[in-house]
């Protein structure tokens, strides 16, 4: 298929797009043809989330043309998005979850027969654009609720093919989908590409990109950064059109030199977990979403109840609640960012200094100038970029606002580090920092106050990059704890699917 | 600072200059008369005191609709006790210890049988109100003068202010100082923010949530005693829906019904925003439907405006994302 052959579905000329002062958009360009997907990527507030913004009539663009199909396109509104044609599947699901999947799948365009809706005629739409899907296992009754976040997204998927969508913008579609899951939802898009869709995928996972998409086209800075063909470009190429930069080492690993245990869990119920955790080391644990991981952290700082096992904190058993374990000197950044890891109406500084106050006052007392300058401190350190530590921690990009959220462990001076998922869904250029920040932690240059890691992610590079041993779990299980490099992703993947 | 943080700032002070602007041109000049100004200042102080205790309250992400029917008990309860001979100071303390043990017992209801706040402070509204008039025998309670009658009285000189106006400016102070400068008002403002980092963080969420309460409830006994002052009589039918009132009071300063939000000094502009319209309605001879209409229409302004507000920075920080 040559370029000149087929017009594109929709295009997007010169697009522009302030937001008071700063410029999100400075005339950005894309089409993108039916039959095809098109990955967009860049780092956080490069302009991508803007730009489907845009497209999908959320926003209103400064300047630029758009147009579908050849004729002009000047969405008033989502709906009239809609109308056209275009839909957008958000990263946060945007259902009814007390409806069931057919009331959702047609909300808003329900078929009517005599002033009522016509739920016969409704359930066959609605199993019609599901197994056009190729899904017709879900039952259009069941009620959303109910449903995996895996099915849910589908139900998204299905309510823009129901309403006759064919340009679909897709965002971070797999960020909450373990390995199967996600192998799924490409089959699918792959179905959708061959009967004509237009689909832009927006991802921080390059891997993701090169398996799905046929081109990808690079924001940054709210510009176009370069574009290509997928089978064209290693991740190197896209991640370094991204950062304006070579990624020279994006995991850096200074010597290390492991001390004496301060986490100690034996047969941690319910899957009997045991593992030691040393000083001076970085220990990872895969594995899919659903297998666990996130459980097992919690259960070790007290967030969900522990059913068997012993854990012991240094030389003393551990506290069971979160309040006990960071006096215990044990800190935990949360995989939920915005739902429990932040407030995201608090300033920075509160959030950062939140669990240790003491240090500002006696006797229950704060000097919230002590408190500023502390803060200030760490987002001088950490180089967080904001507009002073009184700024709105929800102001703030994804990437600085995990530095926030990393930075109270470290206000905190907690030996022990539980990371869950320390760099989701943010750029590449805060990834890099978050990875030298936690192998400074552990370095022997840093001892005897070198710090102990446990963390569980789901990119494989990073638990191999940056971990000294590693363990899978699967099922709840969590097996041995073998040195990073002893199994390829490969294999790891294989472990955590549990087809080794 | 943005565009949008200064009008949160200085949004609710606007709307009372607005608002006294709006009626120093109908009533006239005499409306800004120190004895009238002295009159408004007067009829706030019950709505401002018991906002003090609800500001924390909604800070800490929760509501307090207890709060009339705890007012009405406490006029009750320093009423029997000066009957009984007990001294005006020890009766006043009775009263708000009593009003403190209402809200204690909110506080230990919401957190050990987990039911949302609406819930179980609608419940001992008229738990609370009920209490009032079985203790009162469902009459009003006669006592007898003491200096506790003058709190709310007019001073002889104009240029002074009644001491219950000390009181709640006083105290204000010491709430706004609290919430700002100890470890207990960021855990408020942490809790109210968002619960689960707060559990996550250490905070001891429950115990906060107790001394919340209690503290909204002690303060409702001392708006008891402003309006016992004014009564000079227990009353266990007053101050019925006046919750509503401080609820709105605090809306109107920048609180969030959201949590996480919220200031004593934007509670007291917004008690002091409704007594203007109040009094200045009565003045400019408006039938009290209009007063209703009017406070209830400013009401809903500025839930309104708590919307727009939590919304507009939701979207902001989604854009940043």
């Amino acid at each position: 298929m040559t370029e000149h052959l087929t017009a594109p579905r929709f295009e997007m000329r010169g697009v522009r797009k302030a937001f008071g002062a700063t410029t999100a958009l400075d005339g950005v360009d894309l089409a993108v043809r039916g039959g095809e997907i098109c990955a967009l990527v860049g780092e956080n507030g490069a302009g991508k989330s803007t730009l489907m913004g845009v497209l999908a009539g959320a926003l209103q663009p400064g300047a630029g043309r758009m147009s579908i199909d050849g004729r002009p396109y000047a969405p008033r509104d989502p709906i009239d998005a809609r109308r056209a044609g275009v839909a957008m599947i958000y990263q946060e699901l945007s259902l009814a979850p007390h409806l069931s999947v057919m009331e959702n799948v047609l909300l808003g365009a329900e078929p009517m027969r005599f002033g009522l809706v016509d739920r016969a005629r409704m359930r066959e739409l609605a199993r019609g654009a599901l197994a056009e899907l190729g899904h017709d296992d879900i039952l259009p009754e069941a009620p959303v609720a109910e449903l995996s976040p895996a099915a849910q997204q589908l139900v998204e998927i299905a309510r823009a093919v129901a309403v006759g969508c064919r340009v679909l913008v897709l965002d971070e579609p797999t960020s909450s989908l373990g390995a199967e899951d996600t192998d799924r939802l490409f089959a699918l898009l792959a179905r959708l590409k061959a009967q004509g869709h237009a689909i832009v995928y927006i991802s921080h996972f390059i891997e993701d990109v090169q398996r799905v998409a046929d081109r990808f086209e690079v924001l940054r800075d709210g510009r176009n950064a370069g574009r290509g063909s997928v089978k064209d470009a290693t991740i190197g190429d896209i991640v370094a059109m991204m950062v304006g930069r070579p990624v020279a080492e994006l995991f850096p690993r200074t010597p290390r030199q492991p001390g004496e245990p301060l986490l100690d869990v034996e047969g941690l119920g319910p899957g009997g977990a045991s593992f030691t955790l040393r000083r001076g080391e970085v220990v990872g644990i895969a594995g899919l979403i659903g297998s666990g991981r996130t459980r097992l952290l919690r259960a070790l700082f007290g967030l969900e109840p522990v059913r068997s096992g012993r854990v012991r904190l240094g030389v003393v058993p551990a506290p069971r609640d979160p309040r006990g374990c960071w006096r215990a000197g044990m800190g935990f950044l949360s995989e939920d960012r915005k739902g429990e890891g932040l407030a995201v109406h608090l300033s920075l500084a509160d959030n950062v200094t939140l669990t240790r106050l003491e240090p500002f006052g006696r006797a229950g007392w704060v000097s919230p100038g002590r408190q500023r300058e502390a803060a200030r401190q760490w987002v001088e350190r950490l180089g967080i970029r904001c507009g002073g530590v009184g700024q709105g921690a929800g102001e703030l990009s994804g990437g600085n606002q995990q530095k926030v959220a990393l930075a109270r462990l470290l206000h905190h001076d907690v030996d022990v580090l539980i990371l869950d998922e320390p760099t989701r869904g943010i750029d590449v250029g805060s990834k890099a920092q978050i990875y030298a920040l936690i192998d400074s932690l552990v370095a022997t240059a840093a001892a005897p106050r070198a710090k102990a890691v446990l963390m569980v992610s789901s990119y494989l590079p990073e638990i191999r990059g940056l971990c000294d041993r590693v363990g899978v779990m699967r099922r709840g299980r969590l097996g041995p704890l073998l040195a990073a490099t002893a199994r390829s992703e490969h294999e790891l993947m294989l472990e955590a699917t549990g087809t080794a | 600072m943005t565009a949008r943080s200064l009008l949160d700032r200085t949004g609710t002070a606007l709307g009372l200059v607005a608002v006294a602007i709006v009626f120093g041109v109908l009533v006239g000049p005499q409306f800004f008369e120190p004895a009238n100004l002295d009159l408004m200042a007067r009829q706030t102080a019950i709505v401002c005191m018991a906002a003090l205790g609800m500001t924390v309250v909604i800070v800490a992400g929760g509501i307090d609709l207890s709060v009339g029917s705890t007012i009405a008990l406490s006029t009750v309860v320093i009423a029997l006790l000066l009957r009984a001979g007990v001294p005006p100071a020890a009766a006043g303390l009775g009263a708000v210890v009593a009003a403190a043990f209402c809200g204690l017992l909110n506080g230990v209801l919401i957190t050990r049988l987990r039911v949302v706040p609406f819930i179980v402070t609608l419940g001992t509204m008229l738990v609370v109100r009920g209490a009032a008039k079985g203790l009162a025998h469902e009459r009003r309670i006669e006592a007898p003068f003491t200096w506790l009658n003058d709190l709310l009285r007019a001073p002889d000189s104009a240029a002074k202010l009644p001491t219950g106006i000390w009181l709640v400016l006083g105290l204000a102070l010491v709430v706004a100082g609290m919430l700002r400068y100890t470890r207990f008002g960021r855990h408020v403002f942490a809790v109210g923010s968002n619960a689960r980092m707060a559990r996550l963080c250490g905070v001891p969420i429950g115990r906060t949530n107790v001394a919340v309460y209690t503290i909204a409830g002690a303060f409702a006994g001392l708006a008891g005693l402003l309006q016992f002052s004014r009564l000079s009589v227990g009353d266990p039918t007053v101050a019925v829906g006046l919750e509503l009132d401080v609820i709105a009071a605090v809306i109107i300063g920048g609180g969030s019904l959201a949590g996480g939000r919220g200031t004593i000094a934007g509670s007291l502009i917004g008690a002091a925003i409704m007594t203007i319209i109040s009094i200045g309605c009565s003045q400019k001879g408006l039938a009290n439907w209009v007063q209703q209409i009017v406070t209830g229409a400013i009401i809903v302004v500025a839930v309104a405006l708590d919307r727009v507000r939590t919304h507009g920075a939701a979207r902001l920080s989604e854009t940043g994302a």
